[in-house]
C-alpha cells in the first residue's frame, strides 16, 4: 500500500519511460495534493515520479507571442521570480490565493490543473486567459485548451503515459487585462465556494472587443461561459451588459449543495463575483492605458 | 483586604521561561517522545453511528507478523456505577469508558471498538483493517430536537433523569431553578420580549492532536507521557478505566499545544496502557486530525429561549430562560451551568431558568472554555440588546443599570464578593472604541459575560538551589503562560530576579496533587500554593539569619531579596550558598484546596461590516474589557482575552459541526471546520480592569474562560446592525446571511 519507489528523472524522455512501463506511477510536482492524498489513503501510487528536476517542467519564458510556464514551476517562482504577474495579474492573484506561503513554495499551476478539483483557483484564471496545455506522451506532443483538459472532478484528459509539460498563455495586448476573484468564508486557507476568472480587451473607445468569463466551484469542472463573454463584447460594459453576463454565468452554474455552501448561494454569489471581476479587469485596463 | 497591596514585579511582562524552547522547536509535545522499543497503536473505529456489536474477530490481525497486541472493549473492566471525582466535576465511569472504547454498543460514528499494536504505524493500520466487527445497525439520531421526538431511536434504555422515571427517552438530564415569582413579575413589566437563539455543536479546535506513549514494566508500574491539561487526572482516569491501582500509574505531561477544556479527559491513554501491558512493549498512539473532530468531546449545541421583562425606565424585572443542550451519546451534563449562570450578570429577584440535556448519536460533549455558558449567553445577552433597543436605551447603559455588584445574589444562591462587572461596563462606555461613530455600512454590538471560575486542589514545591536560583515544581500543565506567572509570584514574595527562577511541570510522582489546568484556576490556586511555599521560604531564611545574628526572629525583616536586622543583611543567594551549614537544604512545599476562587466578568465591543452581496462578514474593530482581579503577567492575561475573543468570533461566524443523515461528520478537518485564521481578525484590543479578589493574597481572579462568553452576542448584534436582518441562529455564515437578506 505504501510508495515503493521514488524517481526524479532529469529529462522528459526519462520521465516518459517511468510512466510507460506498466507500474502504477503518479507524477509529483509540488506534492501538495498528491502527498495529502497518499496520507488520506485516496491516492495509492507504487512509484512517484518527481518532475522538478526536468528543465522544461520548471522553466518560465516569455516571447513575442506567448508566456510559457513549466507545469511544475512553483507558484512562488511564478509570482516572485518571473514577469508573469505583470501580464496576468488575475492569474497571479489566483496562484497567490492557494494555501499559504509555505504551500506556494511547493505547489505548481500544472499540479493545480492536473488535480482537476472543481474548486481549483488557477483553472478559471487560465481558462479566462485562453491558456493551452502542452502535453507529451507515447504518441508525441499535442496541445489542448485548458477548458477541455478537465473532464470531471479529479479527472483530466491525460491518457496513459502522458504528462503535462507546460501551460501556454497568449501574450496579452496592453488593452487586455484579467481578474480572478473567489469567495471563501475565511480570508485564506480555505477552498473556493465560487471562483471567477475574467479577461477583457477594450479598444481605445473603451468598447469591449474580446471577453472570456470562466466560473469555478459551481459545476463539476471550471466552465468557460461563452455567453457571458459574448454579452460583453461590443458594449462599453454598461450595467445591462454586466447584468447579462451575470445572468449567463448563473445560468451555466449547476452547483451542488454541500458543507461549503448551498446550491442557491453558490449560484447567487458566482454572479456577484462575475460583476466584480469584470469591473476589476476593466479598471486594470483603464489604469494601464491612462 | 489582600495580604499584598504593593507590588514590585507583579504586573511586569518578562519573557516566559518556556518561550525559547517553544519558538526554537525544542519543546516536546505529546507526539515528540519516543521510548526505546516502542510499537504503535491503531484504533478500529465504528463505521456506524448507532449499532450493536455482534462479534469482533481479531484472530487474523493477531496472526499478522509484527502485530504484538490486540484489544477490544472486553479488555477494559465493566464500568459499573462508580463515579470519579476529578477536576472540574464528577464523571460516571459509564460515561467515560465508552468514550475510550465501546463495550457492546456503538453510539456514535467512529467510536473506538478495538485496537492493535504493531511494530510500525503502517503495519498497525493494516492489521486494524483485518479485525472483523459485525454490527447490527440501528437508526441514528443526531438532531437533539428530533431525539426528543416520539419516534426517535433511544440511545440508553436504562437511564432516566431524576424525576422522570416513566418511559425511557433521550432526555439525559433536567434542571429547573426559580427565584422569587417570575410569572407575577412579568406582569409588572412595560416591555417583554421573548426570542429563541441557537448555537451548533462546535469543537475547541486545539492545534495539537491527542498523543501519548505508555510503558508498563515487569512489576506492573505504568509510565505514561501525554499531552493533557492535567496529568493527575490522567493517572486517576487511566487507573479507573483499566483497573490498575492509581499508585502504579506515573504520568508526565508533555508541553501542550492547546486544549481549551478538551484535554481534561482521556481518550488514548488507557488504550496505550492496555496494549503496552499485553505486548510488553511501550506503545505510542497519535490521534489523527479527523478523529480529533469525530471522536473527542466537542462543545454542546444549544437552543435557548429567553423571555425578559423590563419597566420603561430600564429596570429588569423578570427573566425566564429555557435551554436545551445536546449532550452527545453519553452524559456530559451540559445543562446545569447554563441554568445556574444564564442570569448571573444582572440583578434579578424574579427569574426562572431551566435546562435539559439530550442524548444524540454524536460524541459525548466535553468542556470548552466556560463550558456551556457562551451558548446560553448568546441568547441572554442578545435578548438584553434587543430589549434595550425596544426601550430606546443605550445597550451599555441598560446593562449598567441592572448590573450585579457586591452583595447581590445570583441563581446559585451565594452573594457576590467584590466583583468587577460595573467597572468593566463603565470602562466600555467611556472607551474610545465605543465613543467613535460607527463607520458607514458597519454595525456595532456589545455584550457582557460571566464565568464562575474554579479553585480546586493545587500543590507546589520550591527547591532553593545552591547558587541562589530557585526551582519551582508544580503539577499544573502550562497552557497559557502559567510558568511565567508562577515565577513572578515567587519573585514577588522572595525579592529575587525573575530570571533566577525555573518553573517546571513535574510528573505525578514528583510533586503533590494538582487538579487539571481548567476552570481558569491555575494562576489563582497553584499560584497561591507557590505564594505560600515562598512565604515559608522567607520565614525559614529569616529564622536562619536570626540564628546567625543571635537575635529574635521577630526583629528580622525580609525585603529586596535579603534578611535584614539593623545594618546587617544576608541575601537570598548567601543563605542559599550556605544552606548546608546553616540548617540544611531549603525545600518548601504547599498544598491547598483553594477557597479563593472569584468570578470574572468581561464586556466586549464589536464592529462588523457585512458585504450584503456575498454575505461575508468582516470584523473591523474589536475591544475586550475584563476584570482580572490582579493581572500577574498582563501580556498573558491579554493573550487569554484575545484568544477567547478569536474563538468566540469563529463560533459566531463560521464554526459548526455538520452531520449527514447517517451521523457521519462532514467537516472533520480544519479546511471545512472553519476556525478563524489570523487575517480574519482585526487586532483585538484589550483593557484589563483590576478589582482585586479579596480572598486571594495577590487579588487574582481567573481570566482564561470568560473572554469566550460575550463574543457571539456582540458579533450577532454587529451583524444585525450592518446587514439589517436579525439572525438568532449561529453561525452567521455567508449563505445564511444572503438567504436572510433575500427573504427580507
Ligand atoms: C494547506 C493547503 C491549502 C491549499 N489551498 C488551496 C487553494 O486555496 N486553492 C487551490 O486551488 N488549491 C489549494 N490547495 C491544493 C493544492 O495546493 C493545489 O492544487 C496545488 O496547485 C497543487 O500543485 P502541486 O504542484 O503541489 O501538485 P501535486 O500534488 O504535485 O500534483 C497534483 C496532481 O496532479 C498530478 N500532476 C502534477 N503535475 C503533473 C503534470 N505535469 N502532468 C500530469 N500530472 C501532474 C499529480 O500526479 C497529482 O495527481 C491547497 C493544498 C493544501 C495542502
Amino acid at each position: 500500500m505504501s510508495i515503493q519507489e521514488f524517481v526524479a528523472p532529469h529529462s522528459l524522455s526519462e520521465a516518459k519511460g517511468f510512466l510507460s512501463d506498466g507500474a502504477a506511477a503518479s507524477v509529483l510536482a509540488g506534492g501538495t495534493d498528491l502527498l495529502v492524498g497518499v496520507r488520506l489513503g485516496t491516492r495509492n501510487p507504487e512509484r512517484v515520479v518527481d518532475l522538478k528536476k526536468i528543465p522544461e517542467l520548471t522553466a518560465i519564458s516569455i516571447d513575442a507571442e506567448a508566456v510559457h510556464i513549466g507545469a511544475a514551476a512553483s507558484a512562488f517562482s511564478i509570482l516572485h521570480d518571473s514577469d508573469v504577474p505583470s501580464f496576468f495579474p488575475g492569474f497571479a492573484e489566483a496562484l497567490d490565493l492557494i494555501g499559504s506561503t509555505q504551500i506556494q513554495g511547493r505547489c505548481s499551476a500544472g499540479g493545480n490543473l492536473c488535480n482537476a478539483s472543481p474548486a481549483a483557483d488557477s483553472i478559471p484564471a487560465l481558462i479566462a486567459n485562453g491558456a493551452q496545455c502542452l502535453i507529451t506522451g507515447p504518441a508525441g506532443d499535442h496541445q489542448m485548451p485548458v477548458e477541455d483538459f478537465v473532464v470531471g472532478p479529479s479527472k483530466n484528459a491525460l491518457k496513459e503515459g502522458e504528462l503535462l509539460v507546460a501551460l501556454i498563455l497568449p501574450r496579452p495586448s496592453p488593452q487586455t487585462a484579467d481578474a480572478y476573484l473567489r469567495l471563501t468564508p475565511r480570508t485564506e486557507m480555505d477552498i473556493a465556494v465560487a471562483g471567477v476568472g475574467v479577461s477583457l480587451t477594450l479598444d481605445e473607445n473603451a468598447t469591449c472587443t474580446a471577453a472570456r468569463v470562466s466560473i469555478g466551484a459551481v459545476a463539476p469542472t471550471a466552465l468557460l461561459v461563452e455567453a457571458a463573454g459574448a454579452a460583453l463584447v461590443g458594449t462599453q460594459l454598461d450595467a445591462a451588459a454586466i447584468e447579462a453576463a451575470v445572468a449567463a454565468a448563473r445560468q451555466s452554474a449547476c452547483p451542488i449543495s454541500d458543507k461549503r455552501g448551498t446550491s442557491e448561494y453558490r449560484t447567487h454569489v458566482v454572479g456577484v463575483l462575475v460583476a466584480r471581476a469584470i469591473a476589476q479587469a476593466q479598471a486594470r485596463i483603464v489604469e494601464a492605458v491612462s | 483586604m489582600n495580604a499584598y497591596q504593593e507590588f514590585s514585579i507583579i504586573g511586569s511582562r518578562p519573557v516566559r521561561p518556556d518561550g525559547l524552547d517553544k519558538v526554537t522547536g525544542r519543546a516536546r509535545y505529546g507526539a515528540d517522545l519516543n521510548m526505546q522499543g516502542q510499537i504503535y497503536g491503531h484504533i478500529v473505529r465504528s463505521p456506524h453511528a448507532h449499532a450493536i456489536i455482534e462479534s469482533i474477530d481479531t484472530s487474523q490481525a493477531l496472526a499478522t507478523e509484527g502485530v504484538l497486541a490486540v484489544m477490544t472493549g472486553a479488555d477494559l473492566p465493566e464500568p459499573g456505577d462508580s463515579v470519579l471525582g476529578g477536576g472540574e466535576g464528577a464523571i460516571a465511569l459509564k460515561d467515560l469508558s465508552p468514550m475510550v472504547m465501546s463495550q457492546g454498543k456503538v453510539l456514535f460514528h467512529s467510536q473506538a471498538v478495538a485496537a492493535v499494536a504493531a511494530t510500525s504505524p503502517e503495519l498497525a493500520a493494516q492489521a486494524a483493517a483485518l479485525i472483523e466487527v459485525s454490527y447490527q445497525v440501528l437508526p441514528a439520531v443526531t438532531d437533539m430536537h428530533e431525539a426528543l421526538g416520539a419516534d426517535a431511536p433511544i440511545l440508553h434504555a436504562d437511564r432516566f433523569p431524576d424525576g422522570f422515571p416513566e418511559e425511557p427517552t433521550n432526555l439525559a438530564a433536567h434542571i429547573s431553578l426559580e427565584v422569587g415569582e417570575p410569572d407575577a413579575a412579568f406582569e409588572r413589566a412595560d416591555v417583554v420580549i421573548e426570542q429563541t437563539y441557537s448555537v451548533p455543536m462546535c469543537h475547541q479546535g486545539y492545534i495539537e492532536p491527542h498523543a501519548c506513549v505508555a510503558r508498563v514494566d515487569a512489576a506492573g508500574q505504568v509510565d505514561l507521557w501525554c499531552s493533557t491539561q492535567g496529568h493527575f487526572m490522567v493517572a486517576q482516569y487511566t487507573a479507573a478505566l483499566t483497573g490498575i491501582d492509581v499508585g502504579k500509574v506515573k504520568v508526565t505531561a508533555s508541553e501542550i499545544g492547546g486544549g481549551f477544556g478538551g484535554k481534561t479527559t482521556v481518550y488514548l491513554e488507557p488504550l496505550a496502557v492496555v496494549l503496552a501491558q499485553k505486548s510488553g512493549r511501550p506503545v505510542k498512539m497519535i490521534m489523527d486530525r479527523g478523529d480529533v473532530f469525530r471522536v473527542t468531546g466537542p462543545a454542546p449545541g444549544a437552543q435557548t429561549r429567553v423571555k425578559l421583562g423590563a419597566t420603561q425606565d430600564g429596570q429588569l424585572v423578570a427573566a425566564d430562560v429555557e435551554c436545551v443542550m445536546d449532550s452527545g451519546a453519553y452524559s456530559g451534563n451540559p445543562a446545569s451551568f447554563p441554568a445556574f449562570m444564564a442570569t448571573a450578570c444582572y440583578k434579578l429577584t424574579d427569574a426562572r431558568s431551566t435546562g435539559r440535556a439530550v442524548y444524540t448519536n454524536k460524541p459525548k460533549i466535553h468542556a470548552y472554555r466556560a463550558p456551556s455558558v457562551p451558548q446560553v449567553t448568546l441568547g441572554f445577552e442578545l435578548a438584553m440588546t434587543e430589549l434595550a433597543a425596544e426601550l430606546g436605551m443605550d445597550p451599555l447603559a441598560f446593562r449598567l443599570k441592572n448590573a450585579v455588584e457586591e452583595g447581590d445574589v445570583n441563581m446559585m444562591g451565594a452573594p457576590y464578593n467584590r466583583i468587577g462587572l460595573r467597572e468593566c461596563l463603565e470602562v466600555a462606555s467611556n472607551h474610545a472604541h465605543y465613543k467613535a461613530p460607527v463607520a458607514e455600512g458597519e454595525g456595532r454590538g456589545v455584550a457582557a459575560g460571566y464565568w464562575i471560575n474554579a479553585g480546586l486542589q493545587s500543590s507546589a514545591t520550591l527547591n532553593v538551589l545552591s547558587d541562589g536560583h530557585l526551582s519551582i515544581l508544580t503539577g499544573s500543565p502550562d497552557i497559557g503562560g502559567s510558568r511565567a506567572s508562577m515565577a513572578l509570584m515567587a519573585a514577588e514574595v522572595l525579592g529575587i530576579p525573575f530570571e533566577h527562577i525555573h518553573p517546571q511541570i513535574a510528573a505525578t510522582d514528583a510533586v503533590g496533587h494538582c487538579d487539571v489546568t481548567g476552570g481558569s484556576r491555575t494562576t489563582l490556586a497553584t499560584g497561591q500554593a507557590v505564594i505560600q511555599a515562598a512565604e515559608q521560604c522567607v520565614a525559614e531564611m529569616c529564622r536562619r539569619a536570626a540564628a546567625e545574628w543571635k537575635v529574635e526572629v521577630g526583629v528580622v525583616t525580609w525585603s529586596q531579596g535579603a534578611a535584614h536586622y539593623g545594618e546587617q543583611s544576608l541575601t537570598f543567594e548567601a543563605l542559599a550558598r550556605r544552606a548546608g551549614t546553616m540548617g540544611g537544604p531549603l525545600t518548601f512545599s504547599s498544598s491547598l484546596t483553594a477557597s479563593s476562587a472569584a468570578p470574572s466578568f468581561g464586556v466586549h465591543i464589536c464592529d462588523a461590516k457585512v458585504d450584503k452581496e456575498t454575505g461575508r462578514t468582516t470584523i473591523t474593530r474589536y475591544t475586550t474589557i475584563q476584570d482580572a482581579g490582579k493581572a500577574i503577567h498582563p501580556a498573558y492575561v491579554e493573550g487569554q482575552m484575545q484568544g477567547g475573543a478569536a474563538q468566540g468570533i469563529g463560533w459566531a461566524l463560521n464554526e459548526e459541526y455538520l452531520y449527514d443523515e447517517n451521523g457521519v461528520l462532514q467537516n472533520a478537518g480544519f479546511l471545512d471546520y472553519r476556525i478563524p485564521v489570523a487575517s480574519d481578525l482585526p487586532f483585538i484590543d484589550t483593557v484589563i480592569v483590576e478589582v482585586p479578589n479579596p480572598l486571594h493574597p495577590f487579588g487574582v481572579k481567573g481570566v482564561g474562560e470568560v473572554p469566550i462568553v460575550p463574543p457571539m452576542p456582540a458579533v450577532a448584534e454587529a451583524v444585525y446592525q450592518s446587514a439589517g436582518v436579525r439572525l438568532r441562529d449561529m453561525p452567521l455564515n455567508p449563505p445564511k446571511i444572503v438567504a436572510a437578506l433575500q427573504e427580507q
